[in-house]
């Protein structure tokens, strides 16, 4: 029932201005071309690597099969798993190196360090993160294979697959280090002095307690440090060398599905060309590997993380 | 009695101070790892990067720097080559990626942080910048170069580039930005809306002006990681010999990464020094940016 | 409850009333957070809703001006009269209600902005902006502020006393020239000394504006108001839900000397709350 005409008049006006209208239309478009960034890259990468399966030359099966990727000879093979396995490799190396520093630095920081120490070492992590890879990839070139894997190893070659590793490996250090801290700081402090006020010692309470009970995240930051390991471009390229055959020598050049996509686009390539679509070939191959495992770290810091109060 | 428990100690305290022992290890080595780096890299660089000398048999040439490093075209003599272009071609980038990335970034956040419903559309796109966050940097070079380079008909030019780059750092700005926004309390807004003010009111006239220093902030983070990047910007052509400041948006160009990325592939010895010097000046780059980014969150950012 | 009416139907046409609730419940998706509440606030008075923690006082007030809205879950049945229209008629705007019912919050939430830009905002959103200094020295004298600040209005407001932010925070409100202000809980944040300042202004104020104020403090509603609504909560029957009920609603000088209801009674002296 209305009984105040003017007061109900004035309250059902509603302005509308134009620049509001503009704006909001602005800044939904800009949330949604998230979704649009997304569609583009597998789009992209699925049509030009139909054009590579398509070309004759080219079969799922030789992709798949065959031992040597030489995409530029006069014969060339085209057999990823050449690729994959050095790629595997080279990753591994590098998880063998950051799991073990990147998780005891991060127990250290969140179970051990004085709050001082703490505001010492967590910015140099954020330092050693934020060195662009083409740097490590210099210093795995020009330090580490002469002075640690010539040294240790005689018969590398200026190119090898463990240089490359380790220095992948540190380059990943922060990452597992600083997702390890978070999760082992996300557990309540009513367990870590709980344990400690039983008589724990602190090495019993951070590995007996604290970890168990921040493993999903651990876990998450291990899979997410193989996923970069696995995408990581410029250290294998400058310091991996290139050599297109299977086979398991840390000592000898390894070709990454990652630097043969540099190296295909640095000969000359024209667009059309098998090489030219072998590129997104790699290109998708890389992509499903590292979106697998990205979901996969995803879900496992979700679905087994420990609720608390 | 008294034996057991104190044999018990010692047990223990070895114990704990082994685990310790190995703690303090992983770090220093850490720790160490990027001094070395960095201890090499100004020790072979930084004489290139500051000495004078002389060069040439015949035609004697002065060669001054850092001046002459800063300013130089790229060379076939190690002495001679400079970063010129390479910087020039590093700032252009970082022109068009704030350019473009700050109002997207800034955008988005905004709509996902304020406007957007809480349904499974907006779930799909939170999950969809995750997902981008962890692509290789690699593949979104791969899609500029389908793209911008090719789709949009802007060839291998420092717009091509620029493009690219914005691409990869988009959903890491997007996701500091609505921490930011996230940071500001929400009694401001319902203070804003109790006067009268429309929620774009609200938003914009307050919210948004408070969380500015912290977008800022995400903003200039986001674009050092950019200016280091390398293989995004492989497919833009950014490789060949460049030899040459960009003067239009369209012009081929190089950057400073991609430039001592060259050079650390040559084989003789004294490209290592000049690699060095580009790689010293690189980091100083993202140096001063950092810092800048700290400045800017610490003298500006509000505190609740 | 029964509907609580005030005295007799003549003094009802001498008074005029600028709420009248009628049968309002708040709920939250599945949860009930208040029910059946009737009430009718008089115009230029003091009016209190007090009763434990828990009974719904903040989330009914609210209805008031809107700001439910904000909550995507919350829902309001039955009806409030405002002057008149149907606060929640269909084509009403919470926009334009906000700004002739205003309200002040329990924390201080002045905006991280100078003095003047805290009242200047509220008169540029609703384009009152004629005169803008004018009226900005009038809030704050109302306010009981403009001595303590006129030198210095483009100081930061974050840099003021809790209770001069409070104070800040009504300026700006009573900027944009509501006819009403709700107030939750003005005082709890704040010592004595302001909160004695602000029950001050309230008297003040109540000769242009109706007032609202939801309280914890007994004391405060038995000397500072002039008509009180006590409330409380009832537990559901499977004893996990707690919805707010009205007990009881007088002046508030009859409801401390001779409270109608025995729960009224017990919480006034103290038994529970």
């Amino acid at each position: 029932m209305i009984e105040n005409n003017k007061l109900y008049q004035d309250l059902t006006k509603t302005y509308t201005r134009p620049v509001e209208k503009i704006v909001k239309f602005f800044i939904t478009s800009a949330a949604f071309a998230a979704i649009l960034i997304s569609i583009s890259i597998v789009f992209t990468l699925l049509t030009e690597a139909i054009n590579f399966f398509q070309d004759p030359a080219v079969t799922f099966k030789e992709y798949f099969t065959a031992t040597r990727w030489t995409p530029t000879f006069k014969n060339p093979e085209y057999g990823v798993m050449v690729l994959i396995s050095s790629t595997l490799y080279i990753a591994t190396i590098a998880c063998l190196i950051s799991f073990p520093l990147g998780l005891f630095s991060a127990i250290y920081l969140s179970e051990f360090a004085s709050k001082r120490t703490r505001k010492v070492i967590k910015p140099v992590l954020e330092i050693l993160a934020g060195v662009p890879t083409v740097v490590f990839g210099y210093f795995a070139l020009n330090w580490i294979t002469p002075n640690i894997v010539q040294r240790f190893l005689p018969g590398s070659g200026v190119f090898n697959a463990l240089s490359a590793g380790i220095a992948v490996g540190i380059m990943i250090i922060p990452t597992i280090a600083s997702i390890s801290d978070d999760a082992l700081k996300a557990v309540p402090n009513s367990l870590r002095f709980g344990s400690l006020a039983l008589g724990s010692t602190r090495r019993i309470t951070a590995i007996k307690i604290m970890l168990p009970a921040a493993l999903s995240g651990i876990i998450a930051s291990f899979i997410l440090g193989f996923s970069r390991a696995i995408g990581e471009t410029m250290i294998v390229t400058i310091a991996g060398g290139q050599y297109p055959e299977l086979n398991l020598d840390p000592r000898r050049a390894m070709y990454t599905i990652t630097s043969s996509i540099v190296n295909v686009s640095l000969g000359d390539t024209p667009h059309g060309t098998t090489p030219y679509n072998a590129l997104f070939a790699l290109g998708i191959t890389l992509f499903i590997m590292t979106f697998v495992l990205n979901l996969a770290s995803d879900y496992v810091a979700r679905k087994y993380r420990k609720e608390y109060e | 009695m008294n034996n057991a428990i104190t044999g018990r100690k010692t047990e223990n305290a070895i114990k704990e101070s082994m685990f310790l022992f190995l703690l303090y290890i992983c770090v220093v080595i850490a720790i160490l790892t990027l001094m070395t780096l960095i201890y090499d890299v100004i020790s072979t660089g930084f004489e290139r990067l500051t000495d004078d000398y002389e060069i040439g048999i015949i035609n004697k040439i002065q060669v001054e720097n850092p001046r002459d490093f800063l300013t130089s075209l790229d060379s076939r003599d190690p002495l001679k080559a400079g970063i010129g272009p390479a910087f020039a071609g590093t700032i252009w980038l970082m022109f068009i990626v704030v350019s473009i990335t700050f109002p997207f970034g800034a955008g988005a956040a905004i709509y996902l942080q304020e406007f957007a419903p809480k349904n499974k559309l907006t779930r799909f796109i939170e999950l969809n910048l995750t997902n981008l966050a962890g692509v290789p940097s690699v593949i979104y070079g791969l899609l500029g170069l389908a793209v911008f380079v090719r789709l949009a008909g802007f060839g291998r030019s420092v717009l091509s580039g620029g493009l690219t780059l914005t691409l990869l750092i988009l959903p890491v700005v997007i996701v500091a930005s609505r921490e930011a926004l996230k940071a500001v309390p929400d009694t401001i807004r319902q203070g804003a809306l109790a006067l009268g003010a429309t929620k774009f009111q609200a938003i914009f006239r307050q919210v948004v002006p408070s969380a500015i220093p912290g977008m800022v902030t995400g903003m200039v983070l986001g674009l050092s990681r950019a200016i280091g990047e390398t293989a995004p910007l492989i497919f833009m052509g950014a490789l060949t010999y460049v030899n040459y400041y960009p003067d239009n948006p369209l012009s081929g160009f190089t950057a400073i990464p991609i430039q001592v990325y060259n050079w650390i592939g040559y084989p003789q010895a004294e490209w290592k020094d000049t690699a060095s010097a580009g790689i010293i000046l690189l980091l100083l780059l993202l140096l001063t940016m950092n810092s800048l980014a700290l400045f800017i969150r610490n003298r500006f950012e509000k505190d609740w | 409850m029964e509907k609580v009416n005030l005295n007799t139907s003549q003094e009802n046409l001498s008074k005029e009333f600028v709420f009248k609730a009628d049968n309002v419940s708040v709920s939250y998706g599945e949860f009930v957070a208040i029910k059946n509440v009737n009430l009718d606030i008089v115009k230029n008075k003091i009016t209190a809703f007090i009763g434990p923690s828990g009974c719904g006082k903040s989330t009914l007030i609210r209805t008031f001006n809107r700001m439910n809205d904000l909550i995507p879950s919350a829902s309001v049945s039955g009806t409030i009269n405002y002057q008149g229209v149907d606060l929640y008629d269909k084509d009403v705007d919470p926009v334009q209600v906000r700004r002739r019912i205003g309200m002040v919050f329990q924390k201080p939430n002045p905006f991280p902005k100078t003095i003047r830009e805290n009242i200047a905002f509220g008169l540029k959103v609703n384009e009152m902006t004629d005169n803008i200094d004018d009226r900005i020295e009038k809030a704050l004298t109302q306010a009981a502020l403009w001595d303590e600040v006129k030198d210095d209005l483009d100081k930061n407001a974050l840099e003021l006393s809790g209770g001069q932010q409070q104070r800040l925070c009504i300026a700006r409100t009573i900027a944009v020239e509501p006819d009403t202000i709700l107030m939750d809980e003005p005082c709890s944040a704040l010592d004595p000394v302001a909160t004695k300042r602000i029950e001050d202004l309230m008297q003040e104020l109540v000769q242009n504006f109706s007032i609202l104020i939801v309280t914890h403090n007994m004391q405060q509603a038995s000397r500072a108001s002039d008509y009180c609504a006590f409330f409380t909560t009832k537990t559901s029957d499977d004893g996990k839900r707690r919805t707010g009920e009205l007990v009881e609603f007088s002046e508030t000088n009859s409801m401390f000397t001779n409270p109608k209801e025995e729960l009224t009674e017990q919480y006034i002296s103290g038994r529970f709350g």
